[in-house]
């Protein structure tokens, strides 16, 4: 008969703390809660209301239904935006993930100045982009700009650069790469987890470098690996300072030109920049939602697919 | 015995060998990264003439500092550092006061609602900045506060989830028994908080405060978005704006770039292991 009362007791006491917990934790997490209804919630609904709207701002939006999306599918500028926007996710990312983990495996070999090499690689990233573009546009330029002074001392080919729709995008790939110093911090902390111990096993067996950084390294970084992908192929499907101030400088800069440009040929025309474009360009921000809300769902889509592919090959060390 | 100590020697010098050649390997990257900062300062100090000459000059010949003083003068750039300057303490202020707070519900507070919220707080660093962008911009329209600081500001005052996320990875590393025992004690939340978790935490939380004024600092979609008076430019939109009117004048342009990040890279001297720290607890430990 006494123990079920002390049960009744205990739980009686639990609950009480249970709620008092609840009220200082919901709190706390008040200010969040706040700015996700306001900031979060409230804009991803009302977005995709104004992606059924004709509206420009200025009037009341005007119900049109699914026109926006059915006029999006027709029209050869966002099929070019989508199609420069996945060669970025699908080749800046893969290609900077590489750098920053090339860099990261190079400063891993126990060697002296580690500090030194690794402020070197760093602090690309942390300049700010205008800056960053700027400098860039200037490296980049076809006549008097460093790289093509350095190709013209060596005999090779010039490439005009932003002025070349073939080159565009490779050269602001270039400039991601430069920049991929937090990513190689990342990676390089991620190395000097992994056990030694795992290495001299594989070093009695006979493994070779290549071989053990494909056998080791790689699956015992690789849930680092993930997260770094996902993050950057969000950013990627993002792009777009970059391009912005690329495409103002590289077209004569003064207002005199186009705004709503595209660079050469539009090879520049990111799938954010095409956006904004129609939102704070043309006023339609109901096609500009539109195109906010497929992104998403690409966003959405493709994050979903990454994940997928986990089992496949990111290896949790605890498991 | 003698063949054996043949190849271990042979062994070592393959290894010293492998260690020169990564050496060599460093030092070129090291060289081709540094290369762009070089090209910034000597454009930066080289006269109209000097830039555009053929041959081309790779140092400058004669050190030209006017393009620094013309880069001050030419735009209003005390006025433009400032403004960036209250943007981005602003917004240290309000995601170190917010994002902390947050955090600490989610890690030590022992409430049912964490395991539901944290996952959504997560999430939403997947919501693309062009669904909200819009909504927000109308919102801010019809409050009147286009044109204004406000817009940038606000938002950091309700929590990022990016800092949410590095502060409770943190915070979950502080014992539960420190917080029992002043709980014992009779101390309330709010002086747990204050009085243990913060201080404990700061490291964490100067990471946090470090890279809120970085991507402040830096920004320029906000600005450009809400920003539309000169006198309200940043330093971001002011050096576009700049590169606009002064489009082939690269002297003044490197100089203006130049002094916009020469404050990231001393506060990196001065911080340098709060920014490696910082960084790495949100990419390993998630």
């Amino acid at each position: 008969m006494q123990k079920p009362n002390a049960v009744i007791i205990e739980k009686k006491h639990y609950s009480k703390l249970d709620r008092s917990r609840a009220r200082t934790g919901f709190l706390f997490a008040l200010p969040w809660i706040i700015g996700f209804l306001i900031f979060s919630l409230y804009p991803i609904c009302i977005s995709l209301y104004y992606s059924m709207t004709d509206f420009n701002i200025f009037q009341a939006p005007k119900w049109v239904g699914l026109n926006n999306y059915t006029a999006l599918f027709v029209d050869e500028k966002f099929y070019k935006s989508l199609w420069n926007t996945f060669y970025m996710v699908l080749i800046a990312t893969p290609v900077s993930l590489i750098a920053a983990l090339l860099l990261a495996v190079l400063l891993n070999q126990k060697i002296k100045g580690l500090p030194i090499f690794r402020t070197i690689f760093y602090l690309p990233s942390i300049v700010p982009t205008v800056a960053s573009s700027l400098l860039w546009l200037w490296i980049l330029n076809p006549q008097s700009g460093l790289i093509n002074m350095g190709l013209k001392a060596l005999g090779l080919p010039q490439p005009n650069w932003l002025m070349d729709p073939n080159s565009t995008k490779p050269a602001l790939i270039i400039m991601g790469v430069w920049g991929v110093g937090s990513m190689m911090i990342i990676f390089l902390a991620s190395l000097q987890d992994v056990p030694r111990s795992h290495y001299e096993a594989a070093q009695i067996d006979g493994a070779n470098a290549i071989h053990q950084f494909f056998s080791i390294t790689v699956p015992a970084i690789s849930p680092v690996i993930f997260f770094q992908l996902i993050m950057s192929v969000i950013n990627y499907f993002q792009y777009f300072t970059q391009a912005y101030l690329m495409i103002n400088g590289s077209s004569g800069g003064s207002g005199l030109n186009n705004v709503q440009s595209g660079g050469a040929e539009n090879s520049l025309l990111f799938y954010s920049l095409y956006l904004f474009h129609n939102a704070f360009g043309y006023l339609k921000m109901g096609k500009a939602s539109a195109m906010a809300w497929i992104l998403f769902i690409i966003v959405v889509a493709v994050t979903a697919i990454i994940f997928k592919t986990q089992d496949r090959w990111v290896t949790y060390g605890d498991e | 015995m003698a063949t054996n100590n043949g190849r271990n020697s042979s062994i070592k010098k393959n290894r010293n060998l492998t260690k020169i050649l990564v050496y060599v390997i460093i030092v070129v990257i090291s060289f081709v990264f540094l290369v762009p900062f070089f090209w910034m300062i000597f454009t930066s100090l080289k006269s109209f003439q000097e830039i555009y000459q053929n041959p081309p000059t790779i140092f400058p010949h004669k050190l030209y500092f006017e393009n620094y003083t013309s880069a001050v003068t030419k735009m209003p750039f005390l006025r433009y550092f400032l403004n960036t300057l209250v943007i981005a303490v602003l917004c240290v202020v309000g995601t170190v006061l917010s994002s902390s707070m947050v955090a600490y519900s989610m890690s030590k507070v022992k409430w049912k609602g964490s395991k539901y919220l944290f996952p959504i707080i997560v999430g939403t660093m997947m919501i693309p900045t062009q669904v909200t962008m819009i909504p927000l911009y109308i919102l801010f329209t019809k409050m009147k506060l286009v044109g204004t600081m406000v817009p940038l500001i606000l938002p950091t005052f309700f929590g990022g989830a990016y800092y949410i996320f590095l502060l409770r990875q943190f915070f979950k590393t502080i014992p539960d028994s420190l917080i029992e025992s002043a709980t014992i004690d009779g101390a309330k939340d709010m002086t747990i908080f204050a009085k243990i978790i913060l201080p404990l935490c700061k490291p964490a939380i100067t990471s946090v405060a470090i890279f809120t004024f970085l991507a402040n600092w830096s920004d320029f979609l906000g600005p450009l978005l809400y920003l539309n008076k000169q006198e309200q430019y940043t330093l971001s939109l002011g050096l576009q704006a700049f590169m606009q009117t002064h489009f082939v004048e690269w002297g003044p342009l490197m100089a203006a770039s130049a002094i916009f990040t020469v404050p990231i890279i001393i506060l990196f001297f001065f911080a340098q292991s709060y920014f490696i720290e910082g960084i790495t607890v949100t990419g390993i430990k998630g």
